[in-house]
């Protein structure tokens, strides 16, 4: 089997402030990023050879094709392509331009992640009206924050957590992500919440709360990306992808035996992602984590399906501050879906923009001190027993 | 009254679901449903056939949907009889059922009386519960109760009028005729049953035709309400519940005239015996509805302000739904004949991991299906016509999953572990293009 271990380099990224940004169109978002993602990279548009458009939900305001993308930024005719993968679509168009770059096919590639998600006119991510997989027909009157509800349900039954115990845990969650949220000039939600008042906030999908499920937000990120041994022409410090994993669910999930306390999706990217990487013990070799946090759930039940925490024990090492941004791991040290928002398309982008900064020692006040080598992105599309996980493993160095 | 999510249809495929499970009798060998009601959903499109489909009967069978009257009930039961008689058919199902609640007029004094319900017999040959003996049919164009192709409210001439001229008139002309053509007194009969549509007027019926109180079948005015063309097939029902073999019992309806008919329990009604849920246990489940507001909701009384994501049902394939009509309306999914594991939706792949065997299926009922509540949520971000959505995945007994509104519950009733049951109710509704989806959500409303 094959490995994109050390093969790209990204040498460039941008990414707009996120949030309801009334201000601006999908182009103006793409070119925002873009700008910053050039400037970062000192490379000139003209010397892009391919690029990349992740957008979930096209019909809000963007459209369809590569042609956003290229007809904002005046691209001579360069190919072009739309990458969806719900969610995940911003680590699947940065796969997609990765492999490009590995086969040899592609010099400088430019990816863009962007949504416009506040056009559509009602709170929350769009209702979808006919899929196959999630056909109106068959399914119950699901939305996100319900589908993800039913694994807290499920995770404080099996671990015998009573409620109130186990929407704490949750409830720190989000209070740690509101602390590095605080600190990001480009986030969002900027402001610190306590533990009483998630705990008090109004239900939006028993047993979450408000302040348990993620903002909706416009944004775009961009990322550049080159050879790996061409990197150092660029610049000093390059960041190095380890991994880059896809895992789309086969279905089994709702019709066979799920236990409803984990993401298999997640599960089986996150241990290719290690094989690819060379990773044997992420909880001791992973420096950051930016988990995909649409909801707190979300994230508690990611640390342990990538292995880094204990199974049903994750709770522990939440309320131990093993993941503050002042921690020994921390995650979501740019705020997270939660608190930088999640235009969908562009998450996955900004994810590693974030992991980007870190790692070139770049990310100011919530700077991880120490060691600061590896980080890893996490990007989930779907509900928890229908999904695709998109894993990327990040490195300063090459080898 | 129904939930918000019942209709005459639902309620019929529910009755008729408990006749077919209490009777034995295979689907398959089922030749017709003949469905009756004054409150069907549709002026066009057979509700009889929604019935059949969702019970997943042939497709080669008799339907008809009866209407107009609330002898409606009583005649499909008669046109049931005759057509098994004359050997066209070996076994009807006759559903009569009822919303009446959403015809009547706030204000009127029929929002107090009118009442939701369904009741299904299957009418055949060979091991049956209760003989047809004799009947006796009457027709009036009496103007009591009417509604234009206009009206979407029940007009009614002055009471009196017509308890003086058609209900103390047309039931007792019915009954005498029967009692007349059988060569049998009052006090051969058991029970009889016919709606109490004047309480007083009901004792007075039996009295002057020669019955003594205790012959008379509770009509359940003042618990169930004026259920229309089920109302005398629920009673009728209740009376067999008690009866033991050799009973007679007069069963007459009232509308346009009357039907009047006669049967005679045998040793079958042992045999059905505690088989279906009961009258009486359907009652007591109740659960009291203490708001008005809401009460006008569920009966789609005043305009609701349903949010714009409800708005987004512009493409409602229904060419899915024909195509996947069994899955949709008859919850039939698939049983893989290589590892045994049942699957909803339909799979063409084995979805277990362990087998994923390609074209290895066969049809597998889930409608029957009780099962046990795995996840679950409340979720007020959904949309959902009386909210919170609530819902979560259900495991069946005897293999299989899924994900499935809840309904009949309110925030803080479901617990993981909960038993549910299938249950036929309206999914989506959208007035906007006529268009009404049905399918399939679990109840914990007498599971177990």
């Amino acid at each position: 089997m094959g490995s994109i271990k050390d093969k790209v380099a990204i040498i460039g990224m941008g990414c707009t402030r996120f949030g309801e940004r009334w201000d601006a169109s999908g182009q103006d978002l793409i070119i925002e990023a873009v700008k910053e993602a050039l400037e970062d990279a000192n490379v000139e548009i003209k010397d892009i050879d391919a690029a990349w458009l992740g957008v979930c939900f096209p019909r809000i305001s963007l459209g369809l094709t590569g042609m956003p993308l290229s007809t904002a930024l005046k691209l001579p005719f360069l190919p072009v392509t739309h990458v969806e993968n719900l969610c995940a679509t911003g680590t699947e168009a940065i796969r997609a331009a990765a492999y490009a770059i590995a086969a040899g096919t592609c010099e400088i590639a430019l990816v863009v992640g962007v949504e416009k998600l506040k056009d559509l006119g009602y709170s929350g991510v769009p209702e979808v009206v006919s899929d196959d997989w999630c056909s109106k027909f068959y399914f119950s009157t699901i939305g996100p924050p319900g589908a993800f509800a039913q694994m807290a349900t499920r995770y404080f039954a099996k671990y015998e957590i009573p409620p109130v115990k186990g929407k704490e845990i949750l409830a720190k969650i989000s209070v740690k992500s509101h602390e590095a949220g605080a600190l990001n000039p480009k986030a969002h939600l900027r402001r610190r919440i306590t533990i009483e008042e998630a705990l008090k906030a109004p239900i939006i999908a028993w047993p979450l709360g408000l302040y348990d499920c993620c903002g909706v937000s416009d944004g775009a990120a961009a990322a550049i990306l080159v050879p790996a041994e061409k990197a150092k022409e660029y610049r000093e410090d390059p960041i190095y992808i380890k991994a880059l994993q896809v895992a789309v669910s086969s279905g089994e999930e709702l019709l066979y035996n799920w236990d409803g306390v984990h993401v298999e999706s997640t599960v089986r990217a996150a241990q290719r992602a290690y094989r690819e990487a060379g990773i044997k013990n992420p909880r001791k070799q992973l420096d950051l984590l930016e988990l995909h946090d649409c909801f707190s759930i979300t994230e508690l039940v990611t640390y342990e399906d990538i292995g880094v925490s204990p199974r049903g024990r994750a709770g522990e090492d939440v309320m131990s501050g093993l993941f503050d941004l002042k921690g020994e791991i921390p995650c979501q040290s740019d705020g997270g879906l939660k608190c930088f928002g999640h235009p969908i398309g562009a998450s996955g982008i900004r994810m590693m923009y974030e992991i980007y900064k870190q790692l070139q020692g770049k990310a100011g006040e919530r700077q991880k001190q120490g060691r600061c080598e590896l980080g890893l992105t996490h990007n989930l599309g779907g509900y928890p027993f229908r999904a695709i996980a998109a894993i990327c493993i990040l490195g300063a160095h090459r080898g | 009254m129904a939930n918000y999510d019942e209709d005459a249809i639902t309620m019929a495929v529910e009755a008729g679901m408990e006749c077919i499970l209490c009777s034995g009798v295979n689907r398959e060998a089922i030749d017709g449903v003949y469905f009756a009601s004054t409150s069907p959903t549709f002026k066009e499109r057979s509700c009889a056939e929604i019935v059949a489909t969702a019970l997943d009967l042939r497709p080669d069978i008799y339907i008809a949907d009866f209407t107009n009257t609330t002898k409606a009930g009583t005649t499909a039961l008669l046109s049931a009889y005759n057509a098994v008689k004359a050997g066209s058919a070996q076994n009807i199902l006759v559903c009569a059922s009822e919303c009446r609640s959403r015809i009547a007029k706030c204000g009127s004094s029929y929002e107090a009386l009118f009442g939701d319900a369904a009741a299904s017999v299957l009418i055949g040959r060979g091991d049956v519960v209760a003989e047809i003996k004799a009947f006796h049919s009457i027709s009036y164009d009496f103007p009591d109760f009417w509604r234009t192709y206009r009206d979407d409210y029940e007009r009614a001439w002055e009471d009196r009028f017509i308890r003086e001229e058609a209900y103390l008139k047309f039931i007792p002309e019915a009954i005498s005729a029967v009692l007349k053509k059988a060569e049998l007194r009052p006090e051969d009969i058991s029970r009889v049953c016919y709606p109490a549509l004047f309480p007083r007027e009901y004792m007075t019926i039996a009295t002057n035709l020669g019955f003594k109180a205790d012959q008379l079948q509770p009509s359940m005015l003042d618990t169930i309400g004026d259920t229309g063309s089920a109302w005398p097939i629920i009673m009728l029902i209740a009376a067999l519940e008690e009866a033991r073999p050799g009973d007679r019992i007069l069963m007459a309806s009232y509308g346009n005239g009357s039907d009047t008919i006669l049967f005679e329990v045998t040793d079958g009604v042992e045999r059905i015996r505690g088989k279906a849920k009961s009258v009486k246990s359907q009652i007591e489940s109740k659960r009291y509805l203490d708001n008005y507001g809401k009460y006008l909701v569920f009966c789609e009384a005043i305009h609701v302000e349903r949010g714009r994501r409800a708005e987004d049902t512009s493409l409602t394939p229904l060419t899915e739904q024909w195509r996947r009509r069994r899955a949709i309306l008859a919850f039939v999914g698939t049983k893989c004949k290589k590892c045994g594991l049942p699957q909803f939706p339909p799979q063409k792949v084995c979805a277990n991991p362990d087998c994923n065997a390609w074209d290895a299926m066969e049809p597998y009922r889930f409608s029957e299906k009780k099962g046990t509540l795995f996840s679950f949520t409340e979720d007020y971000l959904a949309f959902c016509y009386v909210p919170p959505a609530i819902y979560g995945i259900v495991d069946f007994d005897g293999g299989g999953r899924w994900i499935m509104d809840i309904t009949d519950v309110e925030p803080g009733m479901c617990k993981v572990g909960m038993r549910v049951r299938p249950t036929f109710r309206r999914k989506v509704v959208d007035h906007e293009r006529g268009i009404i989806i049905y399918s399939w959500k679990v109840t914990p409303r007498l599971a177990d």
